[in-house]
């Protein structure tokens, strides 16, 4: 027996062979707060205190804390200290009994996904109550390791400081400062929480692996050991013969379809004997059992012969004649090209031509939240899949080929997502818990570990970008041809769209007369390359706007200067043909940044901006400012039809619901949906509940991708609460005899001639007249037209720029960012808490992307195996973030806004290259930094 | 498969010894087990049948100052070594280290004794010790002796230790004097796997009159199988005065002894011996900074 308290209470119980203490509180004890990122002791999410000290409880043998105290999340609330009960407590407000820590992290917004949260909270309670006094380096310091991916590090930061000074002074938790929008409506533009904050902060929230249920089996999936390989044999029986194993299925068990995939059904569901395996991610086999460990011994009893074949490894290769085909329409998934004018003609029409190469990087999602899929068949012979997913409805679809069943007999039920960035968009163990629940009978869960997220998952595309730009003397653009080649690795996945997006961008935000692209999408023997922020636009860009630093260089022009010269804006066409007609302000990005990058560098010292300035004391620590502009689609565009569904209903106790498929990943579009609905019936949001990704009860509202949501998804909630409204105004006009127009929405009331009318009131009214106080909206984007037809190939834009500041130890080559301005065109700011948060996330990920993230691929084998080899940045490589809102309309978007969920990182990784050549003069052309590479260059002293 | 049945909280170290020897089947210490569940996790140990725990003995949580030299318990967690005063004091190398490991939850429980006790070339606490001429005490059942750190290990990832009679009890490290100092650094890589590119620690006495450096001992890591003692440098370096051209004549004989490698995605040999002069001439520097500091103020 061991005894130890946890949360205050005793605890008697039996310990386990093998427990971690982090089974012990989530399993046993239920405390499901305390969340599972990695098993490695990397990311902190499973942070408990132990004896008052942050420990990772995902390391910690459960038995050590035999005799100890152990405080977890659900814990946290009860110690409050009394001199802030009396003072700052606004629990009434907030609806639960927080910890001024918990309150702190809500009104600061640093909560997204919420799933590093209980460890961000309890890490900083440990610190505050070590040092009452802390400072902003006592925080980083001790957060260094409580990793969090949607990286609101800024505002954890400004949370805990706050919460700090709370608890010292007894004084209430001082409010962030936030850049509203220039012209806040009621609602819209004006700060608000995140409805589901209250749970993430106190360790209530659910995610997917924190649901049990009644004779819940466990699953495992056997996978290829080889990247490219023909399957000769599978032997199960040892497997099926485990004591405790309840299932093992093969390819030939499968009902439906044996394939699944987002465009091309392309990607088996289980390699069929005889059949090709593409990458070491591929399922060959899948079991049940009644516990994950005895699930995963049984997938070392089955036995599978494959004979390896030729790995193609890389892109150019996959193209080369003597390739062997991967799939049977060869090795090319798509040749995407991009005409404008005559490239040879710009050419030769310009004073001055550049070439040059570049390279990105492979990169992992490393949402916090590994995947997690429960299958569940009901007794009316449905099945009910809950699952953190990007797309609810092509989840539902899948699944239901597979089982082969009519859609309808599938219900997907989307789940609180720790993170997605476009990772979540594909199946991932969907269809395989399904398949286990429809033969057991029994609710099935299968959890990805870090490792099988790591493997399994489509990436971001590696790509090679070779790009020639032609100029004037003057620095007019004249020409720009580029060659892509994309690895999107062993299924199509949303490849073919990543990489069109990724052609498209690649001459940047601007106007030249002349533009050529081909681009190759090849399937290789890497995972899959699919949906990752920034959506190919990204890696275009780094090329891009690496090549316009060296060509501003090479005229001798500033490279700010250069790219206004060059920069789109209203009535430029742009190299797909489309005219742009309103919301085009990057003009006014560039023109802020430019001038705050400036007045900064002014300041410290610094001769120009891009001039290196050596530290006074340490000359071998320079510094320099770089700079960099990127546009990014909002919506699909290219011709594909973008509509999603929203219903609004409004309920006899007067609060609204808006329901949609749309997908929360921790973006925050509930919160945007309560906004929206919210202000059409100017009322507050509290009022608003949003159900969100039931394909039963919510309409669908299409992918959570290419930063639509807001717009498409927004839009429809506008238009079906405005609905709405009009036919409630019309309700009391007829019964009060009053013209429509007199009737206004005050307060979540009526106002019709002097009366305030409860909106519960209005409802019975509908019912009475036989009508439903409900509706439904399909809102279709405008149209688009397909690459190569011209005319307007998406509806809207969102542009940025930024400047870095970077500070390289030409010693060592390491690279620090110090300071990012960053400047973001979202048409309007609708939740401007939201966007704070999108904007921080944002440049810490193009920081990773320059600086730490590599997902490594040797051969089609992942070296890349766990999240010790894959480096988020932490809280302590987080610049200094400056934001300026830009807010160009566009007129079919809701309130003017557009999308801002991927424009951010964008321009933050060629800034940072080019702040390192400013610095040292050193090109870098290849992703991610390689420091190496720095020191040998500045001396080449090897 | 459980990774272990049985786990035994130790309360003395006899009884973590007749634990270890007496399990009916494998038996493996644990401190911290920031390395050791990790490997267990991760397939990369086999699972045992009993774990001993070292955590509780208090005679191995001891930090203090014990007949004219410092002890440190083995299982004294890296962030309590950090912060102590008297290891700041004496072992400014050392603490460093300590404070480097990890991050702030892996310091609250991972140990100097599993640091030593894994046998890696390049562990920071390890290479601190080892410029620090520390000694380890290890126990068995038929008693104690001192072993100079370096005698330890066996290979990478191997101790000489045996596993089932043997356990680190504790290190002594010589108290500081005036006029000696000691330093340590590192350099990482952002990407890929968090173990230092290459670690430095250095421990140096002044001459005061003469500002030679009187007597100096240098670790560097991974250099080799095994982390130990660079003595061709320290001998160049020993007697003579500090300044520019000493340290390159140091940093020379560094790439000379040393025997670096290019490891897979962590490093060339090439920026190995590289970044091993540029941190030998930065802990020389600040430990030789220190060491006028240090003047005069140990009691
Ligand atoms: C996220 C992370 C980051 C890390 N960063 C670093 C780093 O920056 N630098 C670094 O050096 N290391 C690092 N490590 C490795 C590890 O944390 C350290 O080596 C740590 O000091 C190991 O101590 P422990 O107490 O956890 O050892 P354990 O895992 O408990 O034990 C390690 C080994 O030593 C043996 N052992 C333990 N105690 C004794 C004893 N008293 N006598 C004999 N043998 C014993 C065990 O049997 C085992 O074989 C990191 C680990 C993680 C998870
Ligand atoms: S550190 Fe424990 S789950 Fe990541
Ligand atoms: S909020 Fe930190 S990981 Fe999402």
């Amino acid at each position: 027996m061991m005894n130890l308290q946890v949360n205050g209470k005793p605890i008697e119980i039996e310990p386990q062979p093998g427990e971690t203490l982090a089974d012990l509180l989530r399993v046993r004890l239920g405390l499901t707060g305390t969340k599972i990122g990695c098993e490695e002791a990397e990311c902190g999410a499973c942070t408990v205190l132990v004896d008052g000290e942050p420990v990772v409880s995902c390391a910690y043998p459960a038995e050590r804390a035999d005799g100890k105290e152990i405080l977890t999340i659900e814990g946290l609330a009860s110690l409050t200290p009394n001199s802030y009960q009396k003072v700052g407590d606004r629990s009434d407000e907030l609806g639960s009994e927080l910890h001024p820590l918990q309150e702190a992290f809500i009104t600061h917004g640093a909560i997204q996904c919420g799933f590093c949260t209980p460890g961000q909270i309890l890490t900083a309670h440990a610190l505050i109550e070590e040092k009452p006094d802390l400072t902003s380096t006592d925080v980083r310091k001790a957060l260094k390791d409580t990793l969090c991916r949607c990286a609101g590090y800024p505002s954890i930061e400004k949370a805990i400081l706050a919460a700090a000074d709370a608890i010292r002074t007894g004084e209430p938790v001082a409010p962030p400062t936030i850049d509203l929008s220039s012209k806040p409506l009621k609602t819209i533009g004006d700060i608000n929480f995140r409805p589901d904050a209250i749970e993430k902060a106190t360790g209530t929230a659910k995610f997917t692996d924190d649901l049990i249920f009644d004779g819940m089996l466990h699953a495992r999936v056997k996978r290829s050991d080889y990247p490219h390989a023909i399957l000769e044999s599978l032997d199960v029986e040892k497997a099926r013969a485990l004591p405790g194993v309840v299932c093992v299925l093969t390819a030939t068990d499968i009902p439906g379809e044996n394939n699944h995939g987002l465009v091309i059904f392309d990607w088996p569901v289980l390699v069929g004997l005889g059949e090709r395996v593409r990458y070491m991610g591929d399922a060959l086999a899948i079991v049940a059992a009644e516990s994950e460990a005895i699930a995963a011994e049984a997938l070392t009893l089955i036995e599978a012969e494959l004979s390896p074949q030729e790995v193609v490894d890389n892109p150019v290769r996959a193209r080369e004649e003597d390739a062997p085909d991967l799939h049977e329409s060869g090795n090319l998934l798509k040749h995407i090209k991009v005409r404008k004018g005559d490239v040879e003609e710009g050419f030769a029409d310009s004073d001055i031509t550049l070439e040059h190469t570049f390279y990105t990087q492979t990169t992992d999602h490393a949402f916090l939240e590994p995947e997690c899929s429960i299958a569940r068949p009901t007794e009316d012979g449905r099945m009910e899949i809950y699952v953190g997913s990007q797309i609810p409805y092509a989840d539902r679809n899948q699944v239901a080929r597979a089982l082969g069943w009519p859609e309808k007999r599938v219900r997907v039920m989307g789940q609180l997502m720790g993170g997605g960035f476009g990772g979540k968009e594909d199946i991932a163990g969907q269809i395989h818990a399904a398949l286990l629940a429809d033969v057991t009978g029994r609710p099935v869960k299968l959890l990805f570990d870090r490792q099988e997220s790591l493997l399994v998952h489509p990436k971001r595309h590696a790509t090679q970008i070779k790009l020639k730009v032609g100029a004037k003397n003057d620095g007019q653009l004249t020409a720009v041809r580029t060659e892509l080649y994309g690895d999107t690795g062993a299924y199509a996945s949303l490849g073919e769209k990543v990489m069109g997006r990724a052609t498209a961008h690649s001459s940047g935000p601007y106007e030249m007369p002349h533009m050529r692209a081909d681009c190759y999408a090849m399937y290789t023997n890497n995972p899959p390359a699919g949906a990752f922020r920034g959506f190919g636009a990204l890696q275009g860009q780094f090329a891009i706007e690496n090549m316009m630093d060296r060509l501003a260089e090479a005229l001798d022009i500033d490279p700010v200067e250069l790219r206004r010269m060059n920069a789109l804006q209203v009535g430029s066409t742009t190299n797909t043909g489309q005219i742009l007609r309103e919301s085009t302000g990057l003009m006014e990005c560039l023109d802020k940044i430019d001038a705050e990058m400036r007045r900064l560098a002014k300041d410290d010292g610094y001769e120009s901006p891009f001039a290196p300035l050596p530290a006074p004391r340490s000359p071998h620590l320079v510094r320099s400012w770089g700079f960099a502009v990127a546009y990014k689609n909002t919506g699909f565009g290219g011709g594909a039809p973008d509509k999603a569904s929203a219903e609004v209903e409004l309920y006899p106790d007067g609060t609204l619901e808006v329901r949609t498929s749309s997908a929360e990943l921790g973006q925050g579009l509930v919160t945007v949906l309560q906004m929206v609905a919210a202000e059409e019936f100017a009322m507050s949001p509290q009022r608003v509940k949003v159900l969100v990704m039931d394909t039963d009860l919510t309409p669908d509202g299409g992918p959570t991708t290419a930063s639509r949501q807001t717009y498409v998804t927004g839009n429809a909630a506008r238009y079906a609460a405005k609905t709405l409204r009009e036919a409630i105004t019309t309700t009391l006009a007829e019964k009060y005899d009053q013209p429509p127009d007199q009737i206004r929405f005050v307060e979540g009331l009526a106002q019709v001639n002097g009366h305030k009318i409860p909106l519960g009131d209005a409802v019975a009214l509908m019912k009475a007249e036989g009508r439903e106080p409900r509706v439904m909206y399909e809102y279709w984007a405008p149209e688009t037209q397909p690459l190569g037809e011209g005319g307007d190939m998406h509806f809207a834009f969102s542009f940025a720029a930024q400047a870095v500041e970077v500070e390289v130890n030409t010693r060592t080559g390491e690279v620090d960012v110090l300071r990012v301005v960053v400047a973001n065109d979202v048409g309007k700011a609708l939740n401007p808490l939201g966007l704070k948060g999108q904007i921080e996330g944002g440049v810490v990920m193009g920081v990773g992307h320059a600086l730490t993230e590599n997902y490594i691929i040797e051969g089609g084998v992942p070296f890349t195996d766990r999240l010790a080899r894959y480096r988020m940045p932490n809280i302590t490589q987080t610049p200094e973030i400056i934001s300026f809102i830009v807010e160009h309309p566009t007129e079919d978007g809701p309130y003017g806004a557009k999308g801002v969920g991927e424009i951010v990182s964008i321009p933050t990784i060629p800034a940072i290259t080019n702040a390192i050549y400013n610095a040292v003069g050193v090109r870098i052309d290849r992703l991610p930094v390689d420091q190496e590479l720095i020191v040998k260059e500045i001396g080449d002293k090897y | 498969m459980n990774l272990w049945k049985k786990y035994h909280n130790a309360q003395t170290v006899s009884d973590a010894l007749q634990a270890l020897a007496e399990a009916p089947g494998t038996a493996v210490l644990i401190a911290g087990g920031t390395d050791l569940m990790l490997d267990l996790q991760q397939g990369n140990h086999p699972p045992v049948h009993t774990l001993v725990d070292v955590t509780a003995i208090p005679e191995m949580t001891a930090l203090e100052i014990r007949d004219g030299e410092l002890f440190i318990g083995a299982s004294v967690p890296h962030a309590k070594i950090t912060k102590s005063q008297i290891v700041q004091e004496h072992a400014a190398a050392l603490a460093t280290a300590c404070g480097l490991v990890g991050g702030p939850q892996v310091r609250n429980t991972a140990t100097l004794g599993g640091n030593v006790g894994h046998a890696l070339p390049a562990a920071d606490g390890t290479i601190a010790l080892t410029a620090l001429d520390a000694e380890a005490e290890v126990a068995s059942l038929e008693g104690r002796r001192r072993v100079p750190l370096e005698q330890l290990f066996a290979g990478p990832g191997e101790s000489t230790l045996d596993p089932r009679g043997e356990l680190l009890v504790g290190f002594y490290v010589p108290l500081g004097e005036s006029n000696q100092a000691s330093a340590f650094k590192r350099i990482m890589r952002p990407q890929g796997v968090a173990i230092a590119i290459l670690n430095t620690a250095v421990w140096l006495q002044r001459d005061a009159q003469a500002e030679v450096i009187a007597d100096v001992r240098i670790s560097i890591g991974p250099s080799g199988p095994v982390p130990r003692r660079l003595r061709k440098t320290e001998d160049t370096l020993r007697g003579k005065i500090f300044n520019d051209e000493t340290l390159a004549m140091g940093v020379e004989v560094v790439v000379e002894e040393a025997n670096f490698r290019t490891s897979r995605h962590r490093a060339t040999k090439e920026y190995r011996h590289h970044m091993a002069g540029v941190l030998l001439e930065e802990t020389l520097s600040m430990a030789w900074l220190r060491s006028h500091a240090n003047e005069g103020v140990f009691v």
